[in-house]
């Protein structure tokens, strides 16, 4: 089981370790709830550490992660990063991942936790160019400080840039603490806030900077747990249960970051194939109309009782305070205000079909 | 943690306490800090007949959903439908406000057969 370099960190500050991924991490430290709240009202810090980065270098840098990723890579130019997806043949999504763009011959991917190896073995494979890929997640440390007073307290932390007018999906290389660090305006909470790539050597001093002085605003310390509550409320997919390799890109609900005005990439042909005839299911947001909580697996009927899908996430959330989700319904129950049911234990409990996300900061 | 002394516990994390003839039932706070924040409970109907070990309720956390089962084989007599609106109360008051339902026809044979106090301490903090 793999340990990120906060590991003791988690433990002194009494947070409960679970595994995921392959990884030993904090699930809680004070609470889901309290945590999610500070989140939302203040600012939280979150271990991502897990979170895989592979570099992409070389003169055909571009080129290969274009052909390789689903998003329009030549739009990007230096300092900015976009939301992407890595898809196989069929159009399914090996993986959701963030480019950041340092320069047209620097890229940097993070990936998730537990597709880091597979995603690094994908590239490798179907790298179309002599383009650099290098597995360097060991050599990171990330730390997800995300909140209404996130930029707040990390500004004054940095030096050699100024976070305060560094725009939403943008990053800059700094320094914290004289170490080299990528701060970018990104996150998984849907809060404004910023995720930090540092060292691995020098994760737990930045780390301990910023919970000290985080102080001022009420920074708690936030686990997986309410990493998941919040990103469900701001309706941000989650691979292994909004995306999938056998889900295609289209059907999660992905269609805006798939880029079919660009040359060839991977999974082309079969999302413009599916894209010419109709989704044969798609990803709905729902509530509960009675007591009780969806979650994962839990099957998706008609009110007659015809099983027309299943549910990707669920459960009753903190902010929002209601029981919601996202499941895959067969399209024809995907409109608004469609009237479902979902079975759990056995018993059917009602629901209907809402707009997505559940949650949006006010601006 | 507390470990009351006149209330009996489980192996499962559910504690026990008479009360004239009726077998209050609840979680342990052990049982509620392993779980995290409870957002909904899950409670059974009043008059459900259960054996013991049986699923007596589901408490669900944002992150999972758990079986309770029923210490004791009874009849539900009431159940604490303040968790309905507050889930919290186990996590706050487990022994008290927290109790999930009355038991009623409990053998008072099986009642002396469950831990003591001790018994579930050594149980959880060894």
């Amino acid at each position: 089981m793999k340990k990120t370099p906060l590991y003791d960190e988690h433990l002194r500050l009494n947070g409960k370790i679970v595994e995921f991924a392959g990884w030993q991490m904090p699930v809680q430290y004070s609470g889901v709830v309290a945590e999610h709240v500070a989140v939302r009202e203040r600012v939280g810090l979150f271990d991502v550490s897990h979170m895989g980065e592979i570099w992409v270098t070389g003169p055909n840098a571009e080129k290969a992660l274009d052909y390789m990723t689903c998003n329009k890579v030549t739009s990007l130019y230096d300092g900015k990063a976009h939301y992407s997806a890595i898809l196989n043949e069929r159009g399914g999504v090996v993986d959701d991942i963030i480019v950041y763009r340092g320069s047209q011959e620097r890229f940097l991917i993070c990936v998730n936790a537990s597709n880091a190896d597979k995603d690094f073995e994908w590239l490798t494979k179907h790298n179309p160019t002599d383009a650099k890929i290098v597995n360097a997640s060991a050599e990171y440390g990330q730390i997800a400080v995300q909140g209404p007073k996130a930029i707040e307290l990390v500004t004054p932390l940095v030096t050699g840039a100024d976070l305060s007018t560094l725009k939403y999906f943008h990053f800059v290389e700094c320094e914290i603490l004289d170490s080299p660090v990528i701060v970018a305006r990104t996150g998984y909470t849907g809060e404004d806030g910023v995720e930090i790539f540092v060292k691995a050597e020098k994760t737990v001093e930045v780390w301990r900077l910023l919970l000290e002085n985080g102080a001022v605003q009420g920074v708690l310390p936030c686990g997986l747990g309410a990493r998941d509550s919040l990103r469900l409320e701001a309706a941000l997919p989650l691979h292994g249960h909004e995306l999938s390799e056998d889900i295609t890109a289209l059907e999660s609900g992905l269609g805006w970051i798939v880029k079919f005005d660009k040359g060839d990439f991977i999974g082309k042909e079969a999302l413009l194939t599916q894209q010419a005839a109709v989704l044969p299911k798609k990803l709905v947001g729902f509530y509960l109309d009675e007591a009780g909580i969806a979650r994962q697996g839990d099957t998706v009927a008609t009110p007659e009782g015809t099983q027309i899908g299943v549910v990707a996430s669920g459960t009753k959330t903190p902010t929002v305070n209601k029981a919601l989700g996202m499941a895959f319904v067969e399209t024809p129950y995907a409109a608004l205000d469609t009237k479902i049911t979902f079975v759990v234990r056995g018993r059917a409990i009602a629901g209907h079909v809402v707009p997505l996300p559940f949650y949006k900061r006010s601006k | 943690m507390e470990f009351p002394s006149e209330y009996k516990y489980t192996k499962d994390h559910e504690w026990v306490r008479v009360e004239g003839d009726v077998a209050v039932v609840g979680i342990t706070e052990f049982a509620q800090s392993e779980l995290g924040d409870l957002v909904f409970v899950d409670l059974p109907l009043v008059g459900k007949s259960v054996a013991t070990h049986q699923t007596l309720c589901v408490v669900e956390s944002t992150k999972a959903a758990s079986d309770v089962y029923s210490p004791l084989a009874g009849t539900v007599a009431e159940r604490n439908d303040a968790l309905a609106d507050d889930p919290g109360l186990i996590n706050r008051t487990p022994y008290t406000e927290g109790w999930i339902v009355k038991l009623s026809g409990v053998s008072h044979a099986e009642i002396a057969g469950l831990m003591s106090a001790e018994e579930y301490k050594n149980l959880v903090t060894k």
